[in-house]
């Protein structure tokens, strides 16, 4: 279903673009009547799936602190978001990894400008399982188990869990991402040292998508954005090693960097930002722009010291 | 000037499927050429286009997802079809025919997008249910779904072919005294042999082109379903299919252009090898839509 979102919502990234030039061509046009109305700017922003509800809530709010300038979001991944950029199609790129040295390479190729990062939120990557789950820790070579190509861990009696219990099927259902998404990249990188899924994952093409079905199915556990928990689901506390204690996603245990799986949500420039969207990013770091990150269940940057 | 207008549109069929076929071929080209390996492309299950340190390119288990999804899905959509279309067209009164024939075709106008809805929060949980698989996604829920959408499809050209059976013979059945059941099964269906065998072929060729609810239904899942020992074939595994393959990762898979000495970055290969499973399903379906006209002829030549 966020195939489709993130399709449509590109295509209307593209439309908008379209239409800003219209705007701005006939504004040149009319420029001599000096209607009071000032000229409207658009930012148009693409990128993670992860971060998409985020800066859609900022878009919205930005548009009332700033009536003269529309935000327009669209999602299809962190991959996504960086080829739009580097196209020229949008201003700003979310991302919730970094960008690798070849896509660096090829923004300074095609457009000569530097990409330029801001870190905008931090973000736990949480560890989902169903309510029903008596799970209550798991370690991060477990998880390199149950992920990872040739890992041993099948079966959920393999953890110690009865699943008898709850009356549910004893193989572990691993729900994973689509192969080219920033999550999917980051969880690789994280609890998999670089090596590689083990085959036979459900690959979903969403963040939500991911939470939904660990919410559905009692065997499940996903991974997934920590902004996208509900009631219905159950955080799986993350341990670093086997014998220290498991952390939840909180917003105190990514801050004191306690929680193992915590990342930093990006968003990029090319070159440094021109005003309006310096602007933006400087609203984005300010208490008003992170009290949203907070709302949507991320871990805000600016209140640190807190 | 009107006659050569209907011209350009009697022709842009053809100029569209070979501009078609030109694109993804030149996009999936130079994979064929740098790193095609015929017998691990086609024989390895391993599917890792974006790993970091080994990226591997086998498509053995895309194929069999397809291939599972398509069993299931005739098994179940062949008897309905054929049963009703004999029943359209031989047995029941016109005013139950034509109701018959709306709400078929309505079935078809169902959108992919809401079939595949409907095996995610109806047919999930109640195939969980009834066998005890950890999850309902998989090649059983995504075969009934696309076994569903292919009804209308084989029903309207395996209806028309029994229809196509002349009269006179039917006529001659019914003199030599047959009952109705044996003229069905002795006189319709041998005539109409070739027609119902094109109405399968095309419903074979809907489900293997299938892509929104089946990315929906099957789970998503890189596996193979089939073994060497009983069962077999094992319907309640996920699976993944090639279109769906092509529709989740397509959009972020990045387009690279060769760089200097004309070789491209390896970033850019999974792009290109998406356009060679693209030609690989245009070759399937090319291939049955080829069997099933030649087949449609062949009854046309013995009339």
């Amino acid at each position: 279903m966020s195939l489709i979102r993130a399709w449509s919502s590109y295509k209307l990234a593209e439309v908008c673009i379209i239409a800003a030039t219209c705007l701005t061509l006939t504004g040149c046009g009319g420029s001599e009547k000096k209607t009071a109305t000032p000229e409207k700017v658009v930012i148009a922003t693409s990128g993670s799936d992860t971060m998409v509800n985020l800066a859609q809530m900022w878009a919205e709010e930005y548009q009332k602190v700033n009536p003269a300038v529309t935000v327009e979001v669209a999602g299809g991944g962190s991959g996504v978001g960086i080829r739009d950029l580097i196209q020229g199609v949008i201003t700003i790129a979310n991302t919730s990894r970094e960008m690798e040295s070849a896509e660096r390479e090829q923004a300074k190729q095609k457009t000569g400008k530097e990409p330029v990062e801001f870190v905008v939120a931090y973000d736990a990557l949480a560890i989902y399982a169903n309510m029903k789950n008596p799970i209550d820790t798991i370690t991060m070579d477990d998880l390199a188990g149950i992920y990872g190509e040739n890992g041993p861990i099948e079966k959920w009696s393999q953890l110690g869990i009865d699943m008898k219990a709850i009356e549910a099927n004893d193989e572990i259902v691993r729900i994973s991402r689509q192969n080219s998404s920033g999550t999917y990249a980051y969880f690789r990188e994280h609890v998999l040292n670089k090596k590689d899924f083990k085959m036979g994952s459900k690959d979903m093409s969403g963040s939500k998508d991911v939470v939904e079905l660990v919410t559905k199915t009692a065997g499940a556990i996903g991974y997934s954005g920590m902004g996208y928990h509900t009631d219905h689901v159950k955080f799986v506390k993350v341990a670093a090693k086997k014998g220290e204690p498991g952390y939840e996603p909180s917003l105190d245990n990514v801050l004191s960097k306690k929680y193992p799986l915590a990342r930093s949500l990006l968003m990029f420039t090319l070159g440094q930002p021109d005003t309006t969207t310096k602007a933006y990013i400087d609203w984005i770091l300010s208490p008003a722009g992170q009290e949203i990150v907070k709302k949507s269940g991320y871990v805000p940057v600016a209140n640190v010291k807190k | 000037m009107i006659v050569g207008l209907i011209y350009v549109c009697g022709v842009s069929a053809i100029i569209f499927v070979f501009s078609i076929f030109y694109f993804v071929w030149r996009e999936g080209a130079p994979f064929l050429y740098d790193c095609f390996d015929f017998k691990s492309f086609f024989t390895s299950p391993e599917w890792y286009p974006t790993s970091v340190g080994n990226k591997r390119y086998g498509i053995l288990a895309l194929l069999a997802g397809t291939g599972s999804v398509t069993i299931v899905a005739m098994l179940i959509a062949v008897p309905f079809s054929l049963g009703t279309a004999i029943f359209i067209a031989e047995f029941c009164g016109k005013k139950t025919k034509e109701g018959l024939k709306i709400v078929i075709e309505l079935l078809a106008a169902i959108p992919s997008v809401v079939w595949g809805f409907i095996g995610l929060m109806v047919m999930n949980p109640i195939i969980v249910k009834l066998t005890g698989a950890a999850i309902g996604l998989n090649a059983l829920n995504a075969g009934i779904i696309v076994g569903l959408m292919s009804v209308p499809i084989i029903v309207s050209i395996a209806e028309d072919s029994i229809r196509a059976v002349p009269d006179g013979y039917i006529e001659a059945a019914e003199a030599l005294g047959a009952t109705r059941w044996q003229t069905v099964y002795k006189v319709i269906l041998p005539a109409a042999k070739n027609g119902l065998l094109a109405a399968i072929l095309l419903g074979v060729g809907r489900a293997v082109g299938e892509t929104m609810a089946v990315l929906m239904a099957t789970g998503h899942s890189i596996n193979v379903p089939f073994s060497a020992e009983f069962p077999y074939f094992h319907a309640l595994d996920s699976v993944r299919t090639l279109t769906a393959t092509i529709a989740a990762e397509l959009g972020e898979a990045p387009r690279l252009d060769a760089g200097p000495g004309g070789i491209f970055p390896p970033e850019g290969r999974h792009y290109q090898v998406l356009f060679v499973i693209g030609i690989v399903l245009f070759a399937i379906t090319f291939f049955i839509n080829i069997t099933a006209d030649l087949i449609v002829k062949g009854i046309r030549n013995k009339q």
